[in-house]
C-alpha cells in the first residue's frame, strides 16, 4: 500500500516536472516568435532582427568575438539581436538557424563550425529570401549564392605569416615542430595547417613531425603536448593554431622541467590578451593575430544591405603581428 | 594449468591485457616512455603521467562506481566539475590576495559546499521522489553547465595562485600532488566500504531495494549517501582539471567524463544492474581509459581517426570480456584442443 502511494507521488512528480519543463520550453519559443511578428508585422519595423548563431565559448578569441556582437548590434544602434551558442556542436548551429527562419528574421549571421555540411540548411534560408553572413569561418559550398558575403580573417595568410616566421627566423638551423591543430575539420585548423605547410615546404631545416588536434581549448592542448613531449624528447617548436592551446601547451612544457621560450619556442595566432601577457612574459615567441572585433564590420554590412547596398562577396579583415616588444606596447589597450 | 585457468578467466584478465598492449605499444614507439628520471628532485616519466593524468578521471570512477553499485547511475558529474572549477576560480579570482592559502582553502570550501547540495539534490530526486537515477541526474548534466557558465559569466575565468595550482601540478615527496589525493580518495573509499559493513550494504541495495529495506537496511539513506560522495568526488576531480590549466572554462571542464567514468566501471567488471562493485576494477578501467588517450598521441593516430581507434581498443576489452565471447572460446578450444578433464568453473 505504501509502495503504491509512493509510485503514485513518484510518477506524479515526474510528470510534474516534464510539464514544467514542457511549459517552460513552449513559452520561450512563444516569447520569441511574438517579438519576430512584431517587427515583420511593423514592415520592416525600426529594428533590424538579426539571428546570430555562434560556435560557443571555447576561447578567449570567441568570448570578445560574442561581445563584439553584442556590443554592436545593440537596440540602440537599431538591431534586434538573437544570440545563440551552439557549444561546438554543428547539429545546435543548424538548429538555431532553423529556428531563426521560422522566426522571419531579416538576416543570419554565423561562425560555422566546420566548413561542410550546410547546404540544404543555407537552401531554406535562400528560399525564405534571408540573406545569410558569414563571420569568421568559411563554409565549402558549390552554390555561392547562398550567402551574401564573408567577413573574417584569412586563415590561410595567417599559417603563411605564421609558417613565414617560423622558417626564416627560427629555422636558420634544422628545427623540429610539432603542430597544435585546432578542431579537426573547421576551416581554421584546415587553412591554417596548409599555409604554415606552404610557408616551411621550401626550407628543409623545418620538420614537421608531428602535428594532432587540441580541440581549441586549453585543456587538451595540453594533453596533447604532454603526449607529444614523451614521445618526441627533441622539440624546437611548438606551432599552436590558437592561443589557448599555446597556453596549454606552455603549462605542459612547464611541467616537463623545460622552459618555454628557451628550449621550446611557441608560436601561436589569435593574439587574445592572455596570449599577449605570456608573449610579453617571453613564454610565448611571436603571435600573428586573429581580430576576433568583427561586430562593427557586421553591423555596417547589414547596414548596407538593408539600405538596398551591395558589399563584397570576401572582406578581409585586418591583422597585425607581434613579438615581446610589440606585444609589451600593445598589451595595455589590449580590449580583450 | 587450472591455475592459467583461473587467471585467464578473471575478470580484470582482458583489461590488464589492453593496459599492457597499450603501455608496451607505446614503449616500442617512443623507447624512453617507461623511463622515469629525477629532475629537480621530481619524478618525470611516462608511467608518472599516467598515473597523474589518471587522478581526476579515476575520482569521478569511483564516487561513480558505488553509484552505479545500487543500481544508479550520476550523469551529472561533469557538469559538477564544471561547478567546482567556476566556482573556486572565480572566487579565487575576486579575493585581493589570489595567492594565499586562506583564499584558496576558502574557495575550496565553498565549492565543496555546492557540491554537497548537488549530491543531496540528485540524491533527494532518487531516493525521496523516486524518479529513475539516469533522469534525475540528466537535470543537473544539462543545466549544471548552464549554472557553470552564469558563474563565470560565460568567459574562461583565468587566475594566477601558487597554491591551487599545486593541485595539478605540483610534487610531494617526489610525487604528483594530484595522483596522491586521487589515490587517497582510493584507499580511504576501499577502507570505509570494505573494511566496515558499508560496502556489503550498498550492494544489497543495488541487488534488491526492498529485501534490504525489509532486511532492515536503510536503503534510503544509502542511496543518498552514494550521490553525495559522487558529487564531493567530481568536485575534487574538478579542482584538478580547472587547476591543470588555471582556468575555468565552464563549456569544456569534463565534457563526456561522465561517459569515460561509467565505461571505466564497466571495463573493471562493475555490472550497470547493481549489486557487487570492484574497486580495484575501477582503477584498472581507469588506468587504460587514461592510456589509451595518452597512446593516442605517443602512436602518432592521426587527428581524423582518434575516435575510432579509441572505439576499436574499447569494443575488443568490451567483447573479450563479454560472458558469451568467452564461452565461446572456451568452447572452440576445446574442439581444436580437447581437455580430457574438463572441470566445470
Amino acid at each position: 500500500m505504501a509502495s503504491t502511494t509512493f509510485h503514485k507521488r513518484a510518477i506524479t512528480a515526474g510528470i510534474a516536472a516534464l510539464v514544467l519543463g514542457l511549459s517552460a520550453c513552449a513559452g520561450g519559443d512563444g516569447d520569441s516568435t511574438g517579438d519576430s511578428t512584431g517587427d515583420s508585422g511593423g514592415g520592416g519595423g525600426d529594428l533590424i532582427s538579426v539571428g546570430f548563431a555562434q560556435v560557443g565559448a571555447e576561447s578567449g578569441w570567441r568570448t570578445a568575438n560574442t561581445t563584439s556582437i553584442k556590443d554592436a548590434l545593440t537596440q540602440e544602434n537599431g538591431f534586434d539581436l538573437k544570440f545563440s551558442d551552439a557549444q561546438q556542436k554543428q547539429e545546435n548551429q543548424i538548429q538555431a538557424i532553423r529556428s531563426y527562419i521560422a522566426q522571419g528574421v531579416d538576416y543570419i549571421a554565423f561562425s560555422p563550425v566546420v566548413e561542410s555540411g550546410w547546404d540544404a540548411v543555407l537552401e531554406e534560408a535562400k528560399t525564405a529570401n534571408i540573406p545569410v553572413i558569414l563571420t569568421d569561418r568559411a563554409v565549402d559550398t558549390e552554390d555561392e549564392s547562398l550567402y551574401v558575403t564573408f567577413i573574417g580573417s584569412d586563415f590561410v595568410e595567417e599559417g603563411r605569416r605564421i609558417g613565414a616566421y617560423v622558417s626564416e627566423t627560427l629555422g636558420t638551423e634544422p628545427i623540429k615542430v610539432v603542430e597544435l591543430q585546432g578542431t579537426t575539420g573547421s576551416a581554421p585548423a584546415i587553412d591554417r595547417k596548409t599555409g604554415f605547410e606552404d610557408a616551411t615546404k621550401d626550407n628543409p631545416n623545418v620538420e614537421i613531425i608531428a602535428s594532432q588536434t587540441g580541440n581549441f581549448t586549453r585543456a587538451e592542448g595540453k594533453t596533447v603536448m604532454e603526449g607529444f613531449l614523451q614521445a618526441y624528447p627533441d622539440i624546437d617548436v611548438v606551432y599552436a593554431h590558437n592561443d589557448d592551446m599555446g597556453l596549454g601547451a606552455i603549462e605542459a612544457i612547464e611541467a616537463a622541467g623545460k622552459v618555454p621560450g628557451q628550449d621550446i619556442k611557441v608560436v601561436t595566432i589569435d593574439g587574445v590578451k592572455d596570449g599577449m601577457q605570456a608573449l610579453a612574459d617571453g613564454k610565448i615567441t611571436y603571435i600573428v593575430e586573429c581580430n576576433p572585433l568583427l561586430g562593427p564590420d557586421l553591423a555596417d554590412i547589414i547596414k548596407t544591405l538593408d539600405e538596398g547596398g551591395t558589399v563584397e562577396k570576401r572582406i578581409v579583415t585586418k591583422d597585425e603581428e607581434f613579438d615581446q616588444e610589440a606585444a609589451i606596447a600593445a598589451l595595455p589597450d589590449r580590449q580583450y | 594449468m587450472n591455475a592459467l585457468q583461473t587467471v585467464v578467466r578473471h575478470r580484470l584478465f582482458w583489461p590488464l591485457v589492453a593496459l599492457l598492449v597499450l603501455v608496451v605499444a607505446s614503449a616500442l614507439k617512443s623507447p624512453t616512455f617507461l623511463e622515469i628520471t629525477v629532475r629537480d628532485g621530481h619524478l618525470f616519466g611516462g608511467p608518472i603521467d599516467i598515473l597523474r593524468r589518471s587522478s581526476v578521471l579515476l575520482l569521478v570512477a569511483l564516487g561513480m562506481t558505488l553509484v552505479i553499485a545500487t543500481r544508479g547511475i550520476d550523469l551529472s558529474v561533469g557538469a559538477v566539475m564544471a561547478i567546482a572549477g567556476a566556482v573556486a576560480l572565480t572566487q579565487i579570482a575576486a579575493a585581493p590576495d589570489p595567492g594565499s592559502l586562506t583564499t584558496v582553502v576558502s574557495a575550496i570550501g565553498a565549492a565543496l559546499v555546492i557540491a554537497l547540495l548537488i549530491g543531496l539534490f540528485n540524491g533527494f530526486l532518487v531516493a525521496v521522489v523516486g524518479i529513475q537515477p539516469i533522469i534525475a541526474t540528466l537535470v543537473l548534466m544539462t543545466a549544471g553547465r548552464g549554472i557553470a557558465m552564469l558563474i563565470t559569466g560565460g568567459n574562461i575565468t583565468t587566475v594566477t595562485s601558487q597554491p591551487f595550482k599545486t593541485l595539478a601540478s605540483g610534487y610531494w615527496l617526489s610525487l604528483p600532488v594530484a595522483a596522491l589525493i586521487a589515490g587517497a580518495f582510493f584507499v580511504a573509499t576501499a577502507l570505509v566500504t570494505r573494511r566496515t559493513a558499508l560496502g556489503v550494504l550498498i550492494e544489497s541495495v543495488g541487488i534488491n531495494p526492498s529485501a534490504s529495506r525489509l532486511a532492515g537496511v536503510r536503503a534510503r539513506t544509502i542511496i543518498w549517501t552514494v550521490y553525495v560522495v559522487c558529487a564531493l568526488f567530481a568536485c575534487v576531480a574538478g579542482f584538478i582539471r580547472s587547476a591543470d590549466t588555471m582556468a575555468a572554462d565552464a563549456n569544456n571542464i569534463g565534457l563526456f567524463i561522465e561517459l569515460d567514468a561509467i565505461l571505466a566501471v564497466v571495463i573493471g567488471g562493475t555490472s550497470l544492474a547493481g549489486g557487487k562493485f570492484s574497486l580495484t576494477g575501477t582503477l584498472v578501467g581507469t588506468l587504460v581509459i587514461t592510456t589509451l588517450t595518452l597512446s593516442i598521441t605517443i602512436l602518432g593516430i592521426p587527428a581524423n581517426a582518434v575516435s575510432l581507434f579509441k572505439a576499436l581498443v574499447v569494443i575488443a576489452v568490451c567483447l573479450l570480456q563479454s560472458p558469451v565471447v568467452q564461452h565461446r572460446m572456451r568452447a572452440r578450444r576445446r574442439r581444436t584442443a580437447p581437455v580430457p578433464v574438463e572441470v566445470p568453473a
